[in-house]
């Protein structure tokens, strides 16, 4: 009975053994939901199989000036372009214009030769133009995106369209001259 | 608050007068279901069923979004997903245990029914809804182990489609329709994912009729007898309470044999990727088939072994019919009650025997458990329906607690 008699006097302050149960057994049950269901969306993040395949290496030996490639990276287009010392001079001077995402050519180019940027338009992620001969490059001479009409320049900034960012610079490194491992 | 109505409250009845959700609920499991007042926890495990099969839908959906259903990726896929998929291991393992958890949580169901006299008036209806449902549990169930494409899934989908060329004329012209193919292959294996995945909602669909057919006279209770409004407590509070204090009882164990056995109720073999070339020296299904495997090959009939395993459990549906005994609960009939266990003892001896070799005395034992299993529904059912004097059923449920008896 002394149970009873303390139960009477918690619930007279509002507060009872049945509440507390109760409390206790609904946060129990949230916390061991929250566990359940943690790792049932974070099996939709990127596996280890995929996670191993996020960095790529290629060679850049037989790029030939104003020309350029286009390598894979994480299902993505990779731009590898050769710049002219007339585009590089055009980037370093575009470095003090109006630019909607301020960079600099030197910051965007480890070295000044060669540009690599992440070809997916920071609008909507379509792949713009600009590295093939003869497809349009846009008002500023550097990448044009036919989708919705995205101008980048020689540095791969926005300068005119919808896109709110520059091209994106993917993390890499020169593993020798003429090696590069982006990634 | 005590005069003025929050406004959650006042959106919450706008939304019931257009879709009354809550006054559904509450009808069905609420406060507005009342339930007698005396059952005990074997009662608990039609919830438990209920959250299984949501546990395997979720964690099937998950699966699925890795799996390839394809003979040359299928094995690979489920590796990546043991190895490469974060958590892939705890979805699978959940998936391939929550089978297993599945039906030992239906089988105790089923014979919680058959022990309380559950299928009997007026409850037929919400008793062929049950076997529809555990009918489509097997289906799901053997297609699904049939998609990790490893030795077992491939010679066990080979046996069971097999099965369908014991049917006289056409058997044959059928087993190749399943197949889509001479054997089973990769048509086999496309459309068994997709049945996989089509069936378990399905099985929602037949859930609800379920419980539909439950709410007509509400649930039977461990004395058998109609339990009058004045026994019948509300299903909220009370049987939620009990089915939540239920169900984390029901997930230690469920979670012990995920994290700490789970590859105790599956078979090795199947971690060896099909090959069609070559047979298993001993194939077994997975345990909650074996009783039924050992009625087919206690047979010596190809056309007889399939009829008597389908037949096994097709009887069920005319159970009500077979026992006409007018006493539901078996606590009340005290010869019923002896064959009850028998017949539950003899379950798990034909299970045994379905997981030996069909030879010496497992089969011997198989054929005399086939013919029990026969005997009692066909002639013992029957005739204890017609002899067996039951004890006296007290006037209500409360009446033996408020006048015991001398």
């Amino acid at each position: 009975m002394a149970n009873t008699a303390h139960a009477h006097a918690a619930a007279a302050q509002g507060e009872t053994r049945r509440d507390f149960l109760l409390h206790s057994t609904v946060a129990v049950g949230a916390v061991g939901t929250a566990m359940m269901v943690w790792p049932l969306i974070n099996s939709m993040n990127p596996a280890a199989d995929t996670l191993a395949l996020a960095s790529t290496e290629f060679s850049i030996a037989g790029v030939a000036e104003g020309s350029g490639i286009t390598v894979v990276w994480r299902g993505k287009p990779v731009f590898v372009r050769h710049r002219t010392a007339a585009e590089i001079e055009q980037a370093k001077k575009d470095d003090t214009a109006d630019l909607r995402d301020p960079a600099t050519d030197a910051k965007r180019a480890q070295k000044p030769a060669y540009l690599i940027l992440v070809g997916v338009c920071t609008h909507l992620g379509c792949i713009p133009l600009g590295m093939k001969t003869g497809e349009p490059r846009g008002d500023f001479g550097g990448f044009f995106c036919p989708c919705h009409g995205s101008h980048y320049d020689t540095s791969g900034r926005i300068r005119k369209g919808p896109a709110p960012l520059n091209l994106a610079v993917p993390p890499y490194q020169y593993i020798s001259d003429t090696t590069v491992r982006v990634g | 608050m005590s005069t003025e109505k929050s406004r959650l409250m006042k959106a919450w009845e706008w939304h019931e007068q257009r879709l009354p959700i809550g006054h559904f609920l509450d009808h069905s499991l609420g406060s507005k279901y009342p339930a007698p007042k005396n059952l005990n926890y074997w009662w608990n495990f039609g919830s438990l069923a209920l959250f299984m099969l949501v546990t395997m839908i979720i964690t099937g959906v998950f699966l699925a979004m890795n799996y390839t259903a394809h003979v040359t990726l299928a094995f690979s896929s489920v590796e990546r997903i043991m190895r490469d998929v974060n958590n892939g291991w705890l979805i699978r393992y959940m998936h391939a245990n929550g089978a297993s958890f599945f039906f030992i949580v239906v089988y105790i169901h089923i014979f919680r029914g058959l022990y309380y006299g559950s299928y009997k008036p007026p409850r037929e209806v919400l008793w062929w809804m049950g076997v529809v449902i555990y009918l489509l549990m097997m289906a799901t169930a053997f297609m699904g182990y049939v998609l990790p494409w490893g030795q077992m899934s491939f010679w066990g989908a080979t046996v069971i489609t097999n099965l369908f060329s014991a049917i006289p004329a056409v058997g044959d012209a059928i087993v190749t329709l399943l197949w889509g193919g001479f054997s089973v292959d990769n048509p086999t294996l496309n459309r068994f994912f997709a049945l996989h995945y089509l069936l378990p909602f399905v099985i929602v669909g037949v859930v609800f009729i379920h419980i539909w057919a439950l709410h007509i006279p509400g649930s039977n209770n461990p004395l058998g007898i109609d339990a009058a409004p004045a026994d019948k407590i509300p299903f909220f509070p009370y049987y939620v309470a009990k089915d939540v204090f239920g169900l984390g009882v029901f997930l230690m164990a469920y979670f012990a044999v995920v994290f700490w056995l789970p590859n105790a109720m599956g078979h090795p073999l199947n971690y060896v990727p099909a090959n069609p070339m070559v047979t298993p020296p001993h194939i077994v299904p997975e345990w909650y088939y074996l009783p039924f495997y050992a009625i087919l090959r206690a047979i010596p009939d190809k056309l007889l072994g399939v009829v008597a395993m389908f037949g096994s459990i097709l009887i069920l549906f005319v159970l009500p019919w077979l026992d006409r005994h007018p006493v539901r609960s078996a606590t009340f009939r005290p010869i019923f009650k002896i064959f009850f266990w028998i017949f539950l003892a003899n379950a798990v001896l034909l299970g045994y025997c379905g997981s030996q070799a069909a030879e010496g005395w497992p089969l011997i034992a198989s054929r005399i458990g086939t013919f029990w299993y026969f005997f009692h529904f066909i002639v013992l059912l029957p005739l204890l329906s017609w002899i067996e004097t039951p004890k006296p059923l007290p006037a209500s449920i409360s009446q033996p607690v408020l006048s015991p008896a001398e």
